[in-house]
């Protein structure tokens, strides 16, 4: 949580200055494309180049046709004229198609190094950090990034490139006329980066605001039915109207300034105009001798570049004031490429067992299920041990039940038996040797893991049952399916096994959601089973079908219980009461229930609950 | 979907939308008007700027022209000329050459005070629309029936209110004032270009009206491969969601692999999809550009030839291709602001659907009695609009004030409605509800909610602080009163043992509360409304038995007059009830007395038995808040 509360004031943060080696890291992704990099620079010099040879394509016009009215040149400047046009045709379509390819290049590889690198890191990583919070990283940070690189890189070339041709231009027409036009540049730039920033801040409040808008009528509505309880529609109403208010407040202050911009930069560009005019009209009279000969021809040209350089330099201030409000964003997307992984698999393993994406399964051995934890400690923060000492030995194919309160640490075993966490200290060992000697795909693909809360793709029951083997079979999918009783609701539904689950399986009850995992278990065959059990009612047909699912899946295999269900309580081999991370109670339930300890409050207490909801859900 | 819809829009429809568009735009023509005239200034200005410079360079520079430049007044009118002539004329604009470049100054400084004004008067006008159509329908939302939201996704809502409302507002501040613009411009031009030429006018705005329709008929087809691409990204955004939700179960099926797999696949097809998009773009302004060079050129080679021929003179052709370049750019803007124009339309489509839905009606006498708290269901039947199948049936029974009522039944026996309906948040199909022997559907619905007091199994609470929510009501209670409700439903300790107490916030931006808190703290809330008759629905249930029984206590000693509903299955709770009334599947199948219903087999007496024989057998048990496995 408080890693969130601080990358959110992260983002209110407006970078002092531009992080040029954060930029780097970002342009090297735009450059391992360097042949398109090339073919854009090239596309936008010839377009710059023609957008400046069109004004001295009408001053030759000017000067060349029509002194001397020479009416035979037309058509062939028309045809010069033409092909120009031709080639700066080609000029913008071959940019607009490179900078594009650069964008979705740059944004392709960024999105895919992120996500190979989500699919390793641990999960202490995903308990730290909210999905939305990845989310947002992943697609609008990219997205903006990834747009501002491959654009901008070519706009500052652009409008670079335009100011550079300009001023060459200029120069070599009346380099003292000229250098009293570029006066007006250093101010300008300087305006213009001070707007745009400003600009910029106030956009972000009003983004700020925009976000307190989405909350209240987020409120609004969820609250609906107290709010129409507690009579306060109108109070409401009006302190939604306080919040529009300020909204409409901050937004105008945001209009206005940028409002404000463009007019005083157009007046500042007037400025140079006005020089240009002047002065060059008073040497054109030759009052002035200073700037040499001027032919009105020449002052035209100089008139028209003069106007046309202001464009550019807003462009320039813009991408600047852009990439230290992105920075950010910059900062957020190399971090998570940049997070290291705590768990992680050695050089030597990866050697013999390959990664999780590329699989040396020829290498491994085949796993039996003996589960040993030896003077275990693990801590999810540092100094506050959940488990200490722990020694626990399974035998493959036992059944295990741990019991226990919130936080007695009976999550964290099965997470640490899954090693989607690792010791602290000690060590757990799997047939007798250190998971951490093999890899960590080669336990979890032979580990059955079945949520409190089942999660499923949106995809089709079928494909959801197949998850953990994509290639069985029809009839090895209905199968499974039968197993644990779910093909009698899945063959009830109109579209069956291709009936689509929707979000989170949002489209299917609780009960219907695990029986489906169970089923995906059942297929995937594993040899080490783990099952965080429901708390959550479910109604008493689902829960015997449930109940005796369990039975079928448990049979054989090692596994460990988190239990709250009775029945499975009952009959598991070992029923292991966990308080403060140790074991206090182990034993059958025969054996724990004459004890008259923790154990035997927790059966009766639970036998009561079940019991009451056996009555009401009849 | 949307666009079937847009296109099927019924005479009415439209009808009620410009009546809604009316209403959005309300008080706001006073900065449309002055931003018509910002706007009017501007573009005046902006034709008389390159004026100025023809001026100077044909008219005032005349004599220093090169052989066979051919001068002349340019565009400036006679009249001027005539004034200028008679002030001096030409000498005098040559010896004092600075004249006309403070005329340039002043004209692009007014010309620039004119565009910021028009901006700032169209962004007031922008945002006032949309904190009216916002206000508008958080109102319109929060005063539909309570049926409403039922159907309703909440995302979609928030989403219209706001994307919509900025699709509206967006086009209003950007494109509706450009569309005039735009046409004030061609005709300004096409009026001084005709004045100077009308044959050159021809040739000048030969290919306007092809690059109008075609960027018109480009950013209509664009839209389909502008869907595709967010589709495209939504399933991205989709595939990562869900890789990220269930990352346990990846892991637990070792499928890392196939999920990077079919991660790049939905990555490369976003961005070959969005890649199409940016090359219709890239086709659209490389074509788009070239009409209009063509465009330029052909006014530029036909001014020459004219030039040539005497017909006008060189100020005259300069003016001519200016204002080709000048009028090209919006020219092809328009098409695409006419296609936007068909977004806004849809958003104000989906913005009228809203406010069209119809608000709770008040059909009775609307009385506000002073209410005791006495209550009868008469033969009450209810079944929601759109079934038949019925909740509730036959219902009848009596509170006295006072008295404390339990219900007990399964899940779906109706409780809920029952409840529903005392508050008027649905109204029964068949019978009727007194209150102080009044039907309710006669008393002021408000007047009504504001007397009973309600806690639901899980209750909301505002994203504001807990003292704020408790006292809710009644903002101006001091904090002693919130206390002594908090005490009373037993979570003033709790609050305590926050680091801020009672200014915790709460919810997204805030404490997260478990389930039992926020119970109490809703209960403490129900409090502060001093209400005769209570609700309390299934509201204890993760509340552990023992606070449970001292809340329950502590709120009979409080105030022993008022009518309680309990909806609970906690026997210990019910037992104390002066009623008690069992309900399954929408029937009352009995009521009566611990004592009664204990004798008589039945729902209760099986309850009951459960929960004696496990006391008898255990003594006092505790059940700690059922905040179970996180």
């Amino acid at each position: 949580m408080e890693e969130l509360e601080t990358s959110a004031l992260q983002e209110e943060e407006f970078a002092q200055k531009v992080d040029f080696k954060l930029w780097r890291k970002l342009v090297k992704y735009a450059f391992r494309s360097k042949g398109t990099v090339f073919f854009v620079i090239a596309a936008n010099i010839i377009v710059a180049a023609i957008d400046i040879i069109y004004p001295l394509l009408t001053r030759y016009a000017i000067d060349n046709i029509i002194v001397g009215s020479h009416t035979e040149r037309i058509a062939p400047f028309a045809a010069i004229y033409v092909v120009f046009i031709i080639i700066q045709a080609l000029g913008v379509l071959s940019f607009i198609k490179g900078c594009g390819r650069l964008e979705m290049k740059i944004a392709f590889d960024i999105r895919q190094d992120s996500f190979t690198k989500l699919q390793e890191l641990p999960f202490s990583y995903y308990d730290k950090t909210a999905v939305g919070y990845i989310m947002a990283r992943m697609v609008s940070d990219v997205a903006n990034l990834s747009e501002l690189i491959a654009w901008s890189l070519v706009d500052i070339l652009w409008s670079g490139a335009y100011v550079i041709g300009i001023v060459i231009m200029m120069l070599v027409l009346n380099w003292k006329l000229a250098l009293l036009v570029i006066a007006v540049l250093p101010p300008l730039a300087v305006i213009c980066v001070y707007f745009q920033k400003k600009i910029l801040r106030h956009y972000r409040d009003v983004k700020k605001q925009n976000s307190r808008i989405t909350g209240a009528l987020n409120e609004g509505i969820m609250g609906a039915v107290t709010t129409k309880t507690l009579v306060r529609e109108d109070k409401n109403s009006e302190e939604f109207r306080g919040e529009t208010g300020r909204m409409r407040k901050s937004a105008v202050r945001a209009a206005v300034l940028s409002a404000m911009f463009t007019p005083i930069v157009m007046c500042l560009g007037a400025i140079g105009t006005g020089l240009a005019l002047y002065a060059g009209g008073m040497s054109v009279t030759g009052k002035w001798i200073a700037f040499g000969t001027v032919t009105v021809g020449t002052l035209a040209t100089f008139i028209s570049y003069s106007t046309g350089i202001f464009d550019p330099i807003q462009q320039l201030a813009g991408i600047f004031a852009e990439m230290q409000s992105a920075q950010a964003s910059a900062e957020r997307v190399i971090h998570l490429i940049d997070t290291p992984c705590d768990i992680a698999d050695t050089p030597e393993v990866i050697e013999k067992y390959g990664t999780s994406f590329e699989p040396k399964r020829e290498n491994w051995e085949e796993l039996r299920g003996d589960v040993r934890f030896e003077d275990v400690s693990f801590a999810y923060k540092e100094g506050e041990k959940v488990l200490e000492h722990f020694d626990l030995d399974v035998k493959a194919g036992q059944n295990i039940a741990l019991v226990g309160e919130t936080g007695a640490g009976k999550s964290t075993i099965v997470n640490l038996v899954c090693r989607f966490y690792e010791p602290t200290a000690g060590r757990i060992l799997v047939d007798g040797v250190d998971y951490r000697e093999r890899s960590q795909l080669w336990l979890q693909d032979r580990l059955g893991y079945v949520l409190q809360q089942p999660y499923l793709f949106s995809t089709t029951i079928r494909e959801n049952i197949r998850y953990g083997r994509p290639d069985a079979t029809e009839e090895e999918v209905v199968a499974a399916a039968k197993l644990v009783h779910a093909d009698e609701f899945i063959s009830r539904l109109e579209k069956g096994y291709d009936t689509e689950v929707g979000e989170g399986g949002g489209r299917l009850s609780t009960g219907q959601k695990q029986l489906i995992s169970f089923a995906r278990v059942i297929l995937a065959d594993p040899r080490i089973f783990v099952l965080d059990e429901a708390t959550s009612s479910i109604d008493t047909e689902t829960e015997q079908l449930i109940q005796s699912a369990i039975t079928k899946v448990l049979k054989n295999r090692t596994s460990f219980i988190v239990a709250h269900r009775l029945s499975t309580i009952r009959s598991a081999d070992r029923i292991l009461v966990i308080r403060d991370g140790k074991i206090t109670e182990s034993g059958t339930h025969a054996e724990l229930i004459k004890q008259h300890g923790y154990y035997y409050d927790l059966y009766t207490t639970q036998f009561k609950k079940d019991a009451i909801s056996d009555v009401l859900g009849a | 979907m949307e666009e079937n819809k847009k296109n099927k829009k019924t005479k009415a429809e439209r009808r009620s939308e410009a009546r809604f568009v009316k209403h959005m735009m309300r008080g706001t023509g006073k900065y449309f008007v002055m931003a018509a005239i910002s706007m009017i200034v501007a573009v005046v200005t902006v034709y008389i700027i390159p004026i100025i410079t023809s001026f100077t360079i044909d008219y005032v520079l005349l004599p220093y022209a090169e052989e066979g430049y051919e001068a002349g007044a340019g565009s400036v009118p006679g009249s001027i000329i005539e004034w200028v002539e008679s002030i001096g004329g030409r000498e005098y604009l040559l010896k004092h050459l600075y004249i006309m470049a403070l005329l340039l100054l002043v004209f692009t400084a007014v010309n620039a005070l004119a565009a910021f004004l028009r901006r700032t008067f169209i962004s007031y006008a922008g945002e006032e629309i949309a904190k009216n159509t916002r206000d508008d329908l958080y109102t319109h939302l929060a005063n539909v029936p309570f049926d409403y939201h039922k159907h309703v996704s909440t995302g979609d809502l928030v989403q219209r209110c706001t994307s919509d409302v900025d699709t509206v507002r967006r086009f209003i501040e950007n494109q509706l004032l450009e569309i005039i613009r735009t046409v004030l411009m061609v005709v300004t031009a096409a009026a001084i270009m005709l004045y100077i030429d009308p044959k050159l006018t021809l040739w000048s705005v030969l290919l306007m009206p092809l690059l109008c329709i075609s960027s018109f008929v480009y950013f209509k087809a664009v839209k389909k491969s502008f869907s595709d691409s967010d589709e495209a990204e939504g399933n991205l955004s989709a595939a990562i969601q869900e890789n990220l939700t269930g990352v346990r179960v990846v892991r637990a099926f070792g499928q890392q692999k196939r999920e990077l797999d079919s991660f790049t696949e939905k990555n490369r097809d976003y961005r070959d999809k969005t890649l199409k998009v940016i090359y219709l773009m890239g086709y659209y302004w490389s074509c788009s550009d070239a009409i209009g060079y063509a465009q330029i050129l052909l006014s530029l080679a036909i001014g020459v030839y004219f030039t040539i021929k005497g017909r006008i003179t060189v100020g005259e052709m300069l003016v001519f291709t200016s204002y080709t370049s000048m009028l090209t750019w919006p020219v092809r803007q328009l098409g695409r602001i006419l296609a936007d124009l068909g977004k806004a339309s849809v958003s104000v489509g989906r913005l009228n659907e809203i406010m069209s839905a119809p608000l709770e009606e008040e059909p009775g006498k609307a009385l506000t009695p002073e209410i005791e708290g006495s209550i009868e269901f008469r033969n009450v039947s209810f079944s929601y609009a759109d079934s038949s199948e019925k909740v509730l049936d036959d219902i009848s029974f009596t509170a006295k004030r006072g008295e404390t009522l339990a219900i007990l039944g399964s899940t779906g026996s109706g409780k809920s409605s029952l409840v529903q309906l005392l508050q008027r948040l649905y109204t029964a199909t068949d019978g009727e509800i007194l209150v102080d022997g009044v039907n309710i559907n006669d008393i002021e619905r408000h007047h009504l909610r504001k007397n009973i007091g309600i806690v639901l199994q899980e209750p909301f609470l505002y994203s504001r602080t807990i003292l704020d929510n408790i006292r809710i009501v009644e903002p101006e209670a001091d904090e002693a009163r919130v206390a002594e409700a908090a005490k009373v439903a037993a979570v003033h300790d709790v609050i305590m043992s926050f680091e801020k107490g009672y200014e915790t916030v709460v919810g997204e931006r805030g404490v997260t509360l478990s389930g039992g808190q926020k119970q109490r703290v809703a209960i403490a809330r129900m409090l502060m409304q001093n209400a005769p008759i209570i609700i309390l629905d299934d509201s204890m249930s993760a509340v552990d038995t023992e606070t449970d029984a001292s809340i329950r206590k502590a709120l009979m000693s409080r105030r022993g007059s008022c009518t309680t509903f309990i909806i609970s299955h906690r026997i210990t709770t019910l037992s104390t009830a002066d009623k008690i009334l069992v309900l399954e599947h929408g029937k009352l199948v009995d009521q009566g007395t611990h004592e009664e219903l204990i004798a008589r087999d039945g729902l209760y007496k099986r309850i009951a038995g459960i929960q004696n024989m496990l006391e008898d057998e255990l003594g006092e048990t505790q059940t700690d808040e059922k905040g179970g496995e996180v």
